[in-house]
Formats: C-alpha cells, structure tokens, sequence
C-alpha cells in the first residue's frame, strides 16, 4: 500500500471502499506492523490528552500562564455564557478550546503536537466543538484524528509541516486542513469532499509567515490557532455542501511546499521578520529574554 | 530513515512550548542520563547556539534538567523540575558554548553520576521532538534512541563486531542499523547497533563476555 499524495488516498478509498480513516489505520498497521486494536488504542490516548488539555485552559480555579498569554480561553468562555457569541456556539467553543490547549502548552502542560506544538489547539479545537453540539460519540473523534493523520502525512510528504521550514501556512495551515478533512468524515461527507476541505482550508491560509515574537510559541501563535479553528469549519462547511477546491488537493500542497521555499528566512521561526521585529515585538522580547 | 507513519503527524504527546526546544530537550536529556546509566549527582549543560540564546524562554533549562532526572518528554512534572532537582539533590547549572559545526540546538551534557562516574553526551534537537546522539565522550557517534539501540564500548580488534552481530543473530534480533565509530587506531571504539527487537539483560550479558568489550549498554526507547 503506498500513499505518496492525495490522489493515491483517494483512489486507494475507491478501490477499497473504505474512509480515509479507515484507510489510514489500515497503512498504520501496515507500515508499523502493528495490530489495528493497539493502533486504534494508540490514537485514543492521544485523544484523552487533548480532551484534558481543551478543558484544561476553561477551568476557574487553574491559572495558566505563558510568558506573554494565558487566560484567553476564559475570556471566552465567559463571553459565550453571557452573550450569544457572534460566530455561533459552535465556533465560539472551538474557538476556546483551541485556545485552551495553546495555553496549556504555553504554560508546560501536557498536549499534542498535531502536527505541530504550535498548531496543537486546532484539530482538538475542532474535534471538541463539534463533539458538544453534535454529541459525538469518542470513536467519531478517533476516527477523526486517522483522517487528519492522512492528510498531515500527505503534506509530510510532499510540502512540509514545520515552522521553521514552511512558514506558519506549513503548522497552521496543515492543521487547518487536517482538521477540516476530519469534519468531514465524521459529518459523513466523502473521501473526495474530505480532501476539498483540507485543500480549501490550505489555500486560505497560504502564504501565512512564522514570526513568533521572542522565538516563543505564543504571540501570534495561539491566536493563529483560532483562525486555523475558524477556517476548518468553515472549509468543512463548504465541502460538506458540495463546494468544490478549484484547485486540486495535490496541487495546492504543491503550491504551499513553493511559497514556503520562496519565504525569507526572516519569516520562517528566526523571529527576524513580521510580528516578531514590531517595535512591541522587540520591546517583548527584551522583557523576557533579557 | 523512517518512513512518516500517523503518529509523527498526530503526536508526540509532549510538554509544551515547543518540540525542538522543550520535547526534543527532554529528550536529550533523558537519553543522557540513560547513557550515564545510573542516579546523576552533578551535571553542566553547556548550550550552543539557538538553545542557548533562548533557553529560558522554551523552558528547555528545565526539559534538560527533567530528562537527567529521569523524567520521560511527556511527564508533566517537567515544569517543576528545578524544585525536583533540589529535592534529590542533584547540582545543575547552565552555561553557553560554541560546541562548533552543529545543529543550531545541541547541547553537551557533563554529567557526574552518584558512583562518581563521568559522562559527557552531546546531542540535537532536530525539530519535531526528534534527536540525534551526536557524540560520548569523547567519541562521535551517531543515533535517534527512537530504536532499541545497543551501544559497546571496546578495544578495537578484529572479530568484534562479528562476535556482537553472532549474538544479536542467535537471538534472532534483527539490527536496522549498525555503525562502529573510533578516535584514532588502536584506541578505543563504540558499536551502536539499533534494532528493531527488544535485547534482553540475558543477552547483553552474553554480548558482554567478550573480554575486549569493557562496557556494554542498552538504551530502550522512551
Ligand atoms: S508563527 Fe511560527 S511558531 Fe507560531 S504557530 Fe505559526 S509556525 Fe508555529
């Protein structure tokens, strides 16, 4: 079994009849010779840990602290039980969720990279806001996390997932379209409506740099994680309705791995360009690192 | 390498901020301490380039100390582990050095363990969580620590390395990779063979016996 883009992932769910998330723990089990029960026990535990890090963050009696974030995801929170939230309930969970998760992260907790430590809070972002107002059932959300495996692995493979690397379009643009395609599976949209989302979801964010301000992955990560969130749903919205990428799945990966390799080393994590060089983002930076 | 499979994409489970700075630190470590191989009574980090202009801020201070605890990347008593550090009595201090053409995170760990032994492991942070073992003492080498990984330290002789590779084959332990790394002739050499089985004390042992090997260590993977 191989599954070097999106068009081997589709046509492998073709021929197999099967999900991408099925597919997926297929090839896991494949490649690491694993039973699929230990695999699937495997993702689970990932899953718990998110959960613990979504709630984590909304807790009154926590304090959760960077060294320039923490609280946010309370502010929220508050905001969505006394005022009806302008982006809807949904959205307005997710939103706090994921911006729980980047504080826990913040703050040392314990979280998942998904792909990255940077863009931890949009796949449980997104898993946990629709969990609560569909009443997802844990193995939806397991199968979830294989769906945007695929697609994080596919991106892997042929643009890239780091910061560092790709720009922020590579962690928060990837987790935004992981998270996006696994909206879709457990909406029971398609493989093919799977993979519009994740390729919508890229393009609306490509071109995005990684500035962090004092190297810290905090400002404007952590809001980064919101908009990721955001553009998940909305992505997933739009496949799930039938809307077509325009642009292939494949070649918009293409396309990122290119802006990516164009971007100065300024904006990519040496916090020499973009935010991170704001006379507050050296004003920041001179306050913590001294 | 290996090839990406679901969890380099969805994981590690990991103390935050971040995966080159933090994870991959605790990482390092970690494996450090498992190399020592036993309780750490003092250690000096000397941190090189990007993990030393910002280590403080990644808390990868505190990621470096927790691993030479023994605490594992995703034990989220990493943020307390000077106060930890203190309680068992372990000495740590930080200093930044040039350790030269290296990855821009790599640290050198000089470890004095409580029998009194030293060790010095240097290793990188490569993004990711993932880390490279870069050298031991004064020997470079070169592994993951994501396989099972037999390390030897031996006189350089003919026959050794057939001699570990007859055990590891009686066994049935299959070695995904093996390289032999030595300072100058006739001195002394280091065999790290990583495999994909698990190698037993029994076998290690076994490997042990061999009277031109002084010291045989097996790291499991964390
Ligand atoms: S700005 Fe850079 S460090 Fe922050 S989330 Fe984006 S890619 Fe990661």
């Amino acid at each position: 079994m191989q599954i070097r883009n999106g068009e081997d992932l589709i046509s492998l769910c073709r021929e197999k009849k099967l999900p991408i998330h099925q597919l997926m723990l297929e090839y896991e089990c494949f490649k690491s010779g694993k039973e699929p029960a230990a695999v699937y026990e495997e993702m689970r535990s990932h899953l718990l840990v998110m959960k613990k890090s979504v709630y984590q963050g909304l807790n009154e009696k926590l304090t959760l602290k960077g060294k320039i974030i923490g609280g946010e995801a309370k502010k929220l929170q508050r905001r969505s039980q006394n005022a009806k939230p302008v982006c809807g309930y949904t959205m307005s969970r997710a939103i706090s969720f994921a911006l729980s998760v980047t504080e826990v992260n913040a703050a040392m907790g314990r979280i998942v990279a998904a792909p990255t430590a940077g863009s931890c809070g949009v796949l449980p972002g997104v898993l946990f806001g629709l969990a609560e107002t569909f009443e997802l059932q844990e193995d939806r959300q397991v199968e979830g996390l294989f769906t945007a495996g695929a697609v994080g692995l596919v991106i892997a493979k042929n643009a890239s997932l780091s910061g560092a690397a790709g720009g922020c379009q590579a962690e928060i643009g990837s987790a935004s379209a992981m998270a996006a395609a696994a909206v879709v599976e457990i909406m029971n949209g398609s493989p093919e409506q799977a993979l519009h989302a994740g390729a919508i979801a890229i393009k609306n964010l490509l071109g995005l740099v990684c500035d962090p301000v004092a190297g810290l992955v905090e400002v404007p990560c952590s809001k980064r994680n919101v908009v990721g969130t955001a553009n998940a749903l909305t992505a997933a919205e739009m496949a799930l309705a039938g809307i077509e990428s325009a642009i292939p799945f494949d070649e918009v990966v293409t396309a990122m791995y290119q802006v990516g390799c164009a971007l100065p080393p300024t904006l990519r994590e040496t916090s020499e360009g973009g935010l991170a060089v704001t006379p507050t983002g050296r004003r920041l930076k001179k306050e913590i690192l001294g | 390498m290996k090839e990406y499979g679901v969890f380099d994409v969805i994981g590690p489970i990991m103390i935050g901020p971040s995966s080159s700075h933090t994870a991959g630190a605790a990482r390092l470590g970690l494996t450090a301490r498992k190399i020592a191989g036993e309780e750490i009574k003092e250690v000096v980090f000397y941190l090189h380039g990007s993990f030393a202009k910002t280590y403080s801020g990644h808390g990868t201070d505190k990621a470096l100390v927790a691993g030479v605890l023994g605490l594992e990347p995703d034990d989220e008593r990493i943020k307390n582990s000077f106060q930890l550090a203190q309680e068992k009595g372990l000495l740590y201090s930080f200093r930044e050095k040039d350790l030269g053409e290296v990855h821009p995170n790599t640290v050198l760990i000089a470890m004095e363990t409580a029998s009194g032994q030293r060790w010095e492991v240097t290793g990188s942070s490569l993004g990711g969580g993932k880390v490279r073992i870069i050298s031991i003492n004064d020997l470079e080498v070169e592994f993951s620590g994501e396989y099972t990984t037999l390390i030897t330290f031996h006189q350089d002789r003919p026959g050794i390395i057939a001699d570990i590779s007859a055990v590891l084959a009686k066994y049935k332990i299959n070695v995904a990779f093996m390289r032999v790394f030595r300072l100058n002739r006739s001195a002394n050499a280091v065999l790290i063979a990583e495999t994909d089985e698990d190698i037993s004390n029994a076998v290690l042992t076994e490997i042990e016996k061999n009277a031109y090997i002084y010291l045989a260590k097996v790291l499991r993977p964390f």
